[in-house]
């Protein structure tokens, strides 16, 4: 736990060092889905019923194009490997530097997205299904993506590499993120969908970490 | 023989684009496979020769 | 184990002479079944009262998503095995099947496409099964596309090998929520299921040409393997003196 608790002192203490990428990543997201309506028209209707698909897929892009800086900084300046040769838990180091990783990518999308909502005529209880689903959604992305990061630590072309790694591993996650907020608002319940939505986030948050090590000490051997 | 003719056989009953371009798309992917393969394989094969003969015309000087 | 040394032809330089001996006996197996199968897919089987002749896709569509869902696992376990035990030839076996895999999928949905379309009117209906399939193909894409991109043999074979393991292990998680996504989105919901009802010779002509797609897979994954071996070992004394024999 200490080490967990290190790395995420650490990693927070960088991230904070560098708020402009944070702002990129949400106004990628925000951009994103303000083009949907000017490709398809107006409509309120057809706007209503895209709203949580677009949101998401939204949601994925934005999540994935910020994956390059998950290790790259490590990567560049050494850290990465003196962490692999520390005698600490990989997998748990991987842990901390992807919840922070999530703090400073996925967070911010969530706590922005009641407004795009809004655009898309979204109302009161959608809107609260859209962050719940988003708030445990992200962090399986980004879980998720840093196998994809580690994986083309280093690779030419790596940042379009990794996202036909990871957008089809993503394929759950959105249909579930979206599909809670289509339940929520054709009145069937998004409970289901939100069960499933945090069954996911355990196994991811179980598993993906020694995925993610183990990609790494591939990467850098 | 359970086709009237030559034609009704390749008629397909009125599917034949749909039957034929499957059937004949998978097979023609097959040999496209088969034929990369090979020329693959010939390409290193002569690439491995020129190796070799470089490797002794250095050897024997 | 009997007498052969199995150890023997897990070295690339004797399972390249094996696989040189094993390649014509297969490539003639899948010969013969694939016109033993296509015999009974136009000749033996009965039209369909409600499909007519536009059934007999199935012969080429069936056996193809099988073997590229089957090709898939297979190439995980080499994967598996080359992680745990370091075996160069289980990766080798990985990438070699990889190819063919993919194609495996993408015959299987242009097959279901050209089936769709008189049958559905639409050449493409987001069912979920040709949806899986279409995710399947993703999967194969990303899997043969890092291991393009990464030079290092070593570094490829393990990159590619838990990419391939990371996907096997999903495969069932992304089935399960297309299906639930395609329960969920009425309309787009017409599926195989209400196809022909299965006579046996139809299903005799499928097991059939998945036998012959099987036998087909083997022979090329086999003679891949001998390219990918030569190429990684062209460096090594086996591979100058058989070029000399070749010569």
């Amino acid at each position: 736990m200490n080490t967990l608790t290190w790395v995420l002192k650490r990693d927070m203490l960088l991230a904070m060092r560098r708020k402009s990428d944070v702002l990129t990543t949400l106004f990628f997201f925000v951009i994103m889905t303000s083009l949907f309506p000017l490709g398809v028209g107006p409509e309120p209707q057809l706007l209503k019923a895209m709203g949580p698909g677009v949101v998401w897929v939204a949601a994925l892009l934005a999540s994935m194009l910020s994956l390059g800086r998950l290790f790259a900084a490590d990567h560049a300046d050494g850290t990465l490997e003196q962490m692999l040769l520390a005698p600490e838990s990989l997998a748990l180091i991987v842990l901390g530097k992807t919840l922070v990783h999530w703090i400073a990518s996925g967070l911010p999308l969530v706590l922005i997205a009641p407004f795009l909502g809004l655009q898309f005529g979204m109302n009161g209880d959608a809107l609260w299904v859209l962050v719940a689903s988003l708030l445990l959604g992200t962090p399986v992305l980004s879980l998720v993506g840093a196998i994809g990061a580690s994986l083309t630590l280093g690779l030419r072309g790596g940042g379009i590499l990794v996202s036909l790694l990871v957008l089809p591993l993503y394929i759950p996650v959105l249909i579930f993120g979206a599909g809670a907020v289509d339940a929520s608002t054709s009145g069937l319940g998004a409970q289901g969908h939100l069960s499933i939505l945090g069954a996911l986030l355990v196994l991811a948050l179980l598993a993906t970490p020694m995925a993610s090590a183990a990609a790494l000490r591939i990467s850098l051997e | 023989m359970k086709w009237g003719s030559f034609s009704a056989f390749l008629h397909m009953g009125g599917y034949a684009f749909y039957v034929w371009s499957s059937f004949g798309l998978s097979f023609a992917l097959f040999a496209i496979e088969l034929l990369l393969l090979s020329k693959r394989r010939r390409t290193l094969l002569k690439r491995l020769g020129q190796i070799q003969r470089l490797n002794a015309s250095r050897e024997s000087k | 184990m009997g007498k052969i040394n199995w150890y023997k032809y897990a070295s690339p330089a004797s399972f390249y002479g094996l696989a040189g001996k094993l390649i014509p006996g297969f490539a003639t197996l899948s010969v013969v079944l694939f016109i033993i199968g296509l015999y009974i897919s136009f000749f033996v089987a009965p039209t369909d009262a409600q499909q007519g002749e536009a059934y007999r896709i199935i012969f080429i569509h069936v056996p193809a998503a099988w073997m590229s869902m089957f090709i898939y696992v297979v190439m995980a376990a080499y994967s598996g095995i080359g992680l745990a035990f370091n075996t160069r030839l289980s990766a080798m076996m990985a990438s070699s099947l990889a190819p063919t895999g993919a194609l495996f999928a993408a015959i299987a949905l242009f097959t279901g496409s050209f089936w769709g379309k008189p049958m559905w009117g639409a050449w493409w209906v987001w069912d979920a099964r040709l949806t899986s399939q279409l995710i399947l193909f993703f999967l194969y894409v990303g899997y043969i596309s890092l291991q393009a991109a990464i030079d290092d043999p070593r570094r490829s074979d393990r990159a590619s090998a838990l990419i391939a393991l990371v996907g096997v292990v999903n495969v069932p998680i992304i089935y399960f929520s297309v299906k639930w996504w395609n329960t969920l989105h009425q309309g787009a919901s017409i599926s195989f299921t209400k196809a022909p009802t299965m006579a046996y010779t139809m299903v005799a002509g499928m097991l059939i040409m998945a036998a012959a797609c099987w036998m087909y897979t083997i022979a090329v994954a086999l003679y891949r393997v001998r390219i990918i071996i030569l190429e990684r070992e062209r460096h090594s004394v086996w591979v100058s003196e058989l070029m000399e024999k070749i010569k």
